[in-house]
């Protein structure tokens, strides 16, 4: 069984944003500014987990991105990947979410005999969570989001709980599908030593639209977010709630949110 | 193209919270372009959806009614949507940004090679097009976007906008057929376990959170006895969820929830970006820390430096003589 971890790299968590014209860059104080995204941790610890428990033969990381994306594709390898693949091309900078789906799914074509494609459940830099349900439509496969945990995978059939904002549902169906993970799924291990030592020295192939047999316009885009801006500051200052004892400061914050009428 | 849709999710017979929020901001949409507003209810026994949708001031009601809709499939649900828009070519489809939503809005853009903006947080109509405002990066920045196609798909934010309000308009809906027999449809349902009793986090109006001044299971005691009192939700930060104090379903953040209510109460929690990016777009944030230097009380309307094992107990005893 053939299983494909698609993830992304973003800025970090702690990455401080600049916006400017439109344009927004950032910096760490921390010093690494571009990570694995942290819900595709998840993502590659669950494909690394199909590989030990149930007989994927390959666990293949795959991204598009500008060619530094090659950082999170090597995290993915130290945790446990067997094989790497970056899409990059300037032909497809700035695609949006059914552009980046049509190349992803023309990419895990080219593959061939996949039978489990595992998406994080959204990138926290684009935030819009809709990749794996579109990769999905373009390949004709099932899609399974918000999966919390993969009950049974084999001879054909997969079944999955999934946590949805009312509840978890348990589903079967047939392969192959396009999961997408939540943070209950698993715990993702550090990369090991050996790990990255054998990932530094990977060689990543980097697959063009040309290659992938995308037309011209594969890098269209029918989304236009070039207005992007910081958030305005929330208004005023705190007002600090003093008083001769809790008991008094309670009745006078109780006081204000009454007035707020939040209660 | 014409025409503004909002899809009506439902359940046992009620329109869901988050569809009534898209109501009102579809209906923003529909006067905006000047077009129709029409509601898309699938199900099974839903004519009293239908019903429900028309008090809620839809111009028309489209709707399916049949088995294979009962529980939602987005296999089941989306070839109709898809179909349905192939038809009656709609300038905009919005619902909103639910599991079932996000999956719905998902494949019908796909199938429609349409523009999909999702987690809307404002709408406003510029010209033949809807200007959508939603946070990216996490929550630290904020984006107008544009769908450039001529069927514009859009998912709206939980509590980003008023619930529709009853208006007493009736109507008679639009039936058809479903587009996909049980036969064609891969996925079958094998159990389903509700979320009973509980105020979920991104529905909640009130929040009390903790965090790493809980200092350890414990000490969430005193929060949730406040959350319970005020009849809010439980929140807690990623400190808190990370030392295994409290289950994940509880986090507030950049990699848990993100959060709207009325009322925020953070307790013990020092407000680092991450927390920030899950809970800034909070009414009223109310600060509870030892430290009085705490990034926080920089977000916080009102501000409590002080124990909070002191002062959780003291605001639970004020609020249930109170309330």
């Amino acid at each position: 069984m053939k299983v494909v971890v698609s993830i992304k790299q973003t800025p970090s968590t702690t990455a401080v944003l600049t916006v400017n014209g439109g344009v927004v860059s950032w910096d760490d104080p921390g010093g690494k500014p571009n990570v694995l995204n942290p819900w595709d941790e998840y993502t590659v610890e669950e494909g690394v987990r199909l590989k030990e428990n149930h007989g994927a033969t390959d666990v293949i990381a795959l991204t598009v991105g500008p060619e530094e994306s090659q950082d999170a594709l090597k995290t993915s390898l130290a945790m446990g990947c067997t094989e790497a693949i970056l899409v990059s091309d300037p032909a497809l900078q700035g695609l949006d979410s059914l552009g980046t789906a049509r190349t992803l799914a023309a990419a895990i074509n080219k593959m061939g005999d996949v039978q489990v494609a595992i998406f994080g459940r959204q990138a926290i830099d684009g935030d819009t969570g809709q990749t794996p349900v579109q990769v999905a439509r373009k390949l004709g496969w099932t899609p399974l989001t918000f999966v919390s945990a993969i009950k049974e995978i084999g001879g054909g059939k997969i079944t999955v709980e999934r946590l949805l904002d009312d509840g978890k549902e348990t589903v079967t169906t047939s392969l192959p599908v396009v999961i997408s993970t939540v943070k209950e799924i698993n715990e993702p291990r550090y990369p090991s030593l050996m790990g990255i030592r054998k990932a530094n020295r990977a060689e990543i192939p980097v697959w063009s639209a040309a290659d992938l047999g995308l037309a011209d316009g594969a890098g269209s885009s029918n989304v236009d977010w070039s207005n992007v801006y910081a958030i305005p500051p929330r208004g005023g200052s705190v007002q600090m709630i003093e008083g001769d004892s809790v008991e008094a400061q309670a009745k006078t914050l109780a006081d204000k949110l009454f007035e707020e009428k939040v209660i | 193209m014409s025409g503004v849709w909002v899809f009506l999710e439902n359940k046992e017979g009620k329109i869901a919270t988050g569809s009534r929020e898209a109501v009102s901001a579809a209906r923003t949409v529909a006067d905006g372009l000047g077009q129709e507003l029409t509601g898309l209810v699938f199900g099974e026994g839903v004519s009293g959806v239908a019903d429900a949708a028309f008090d809620l001031g839809v111009d028309a009601v489209l709707g399916a009614d049949d088995a294979t809709l009962g529980h939602f499939r987005v296999e089941a649900v989306g070839p109709l949507v898809t179909k349905l828009a192939q038809e009656h070519n709609p300038s905009v489809i919005l619902a909103s940004a639910s599991s079932r939503g996000r999956d719905l809005a998902a494949w019908v853009a796909a199938d429609l090679d349409a523009g999909l903006v999702s987690d809307g947080v404002d709408v406003a109509v510029d010209g033949d097009k809807v200007k959508v405002t939603r946070p990216v990066y996490a929550g630290k920045l904020l984006s107008d976007v544009f769908a450039t196609s001529s069927t514009q798909v859009i998912t709206l934010r939980n509590r980003a906008f008023p619930q529709a309000e009853p208006t007493g308009k009736s109507g008679s809906a639009t039936w058809v057929d479903a587009a996909v027999s049980e036969d064609a449809i891969p996925t079958k349902i094998v159990g389903f376990e509700g979320k009973e009793g509980t105020v979920s986090l991104t529905d909640a109006s009130i929040i009390v959170s903790g965090g790493r001044g809980v200092g350890g299971p414990e000490g969430f005691a005193p929060v949730k006895e406040l959350a319970d009192t005020l009849g809010g939700a439980l929140g807690a930060s990623r400190a808190a969820v990370d030392a295994g104090w409290i289950p994940y379903e509880h986090q507030v953040g950049q990699t848990g929830k993100v959060v709207s209510p009325d009322l925020y109460i953070a307790a013990g929690i020092s407000g680092a970006i991450q927390h920030q990016a899950g809970m800034r777009t909070s009414k009223i944030i109310v600060a509870i820390n030892k430290d009085a230097d705490a990034p926080i009380f920089k977000l916080a309307q009102y501000g409590i430096v002080g124990d909070l094992f002191k002062v959780l107990p003291a605001l639970t005893a004020e609020f249930k003589k109170r309330l």
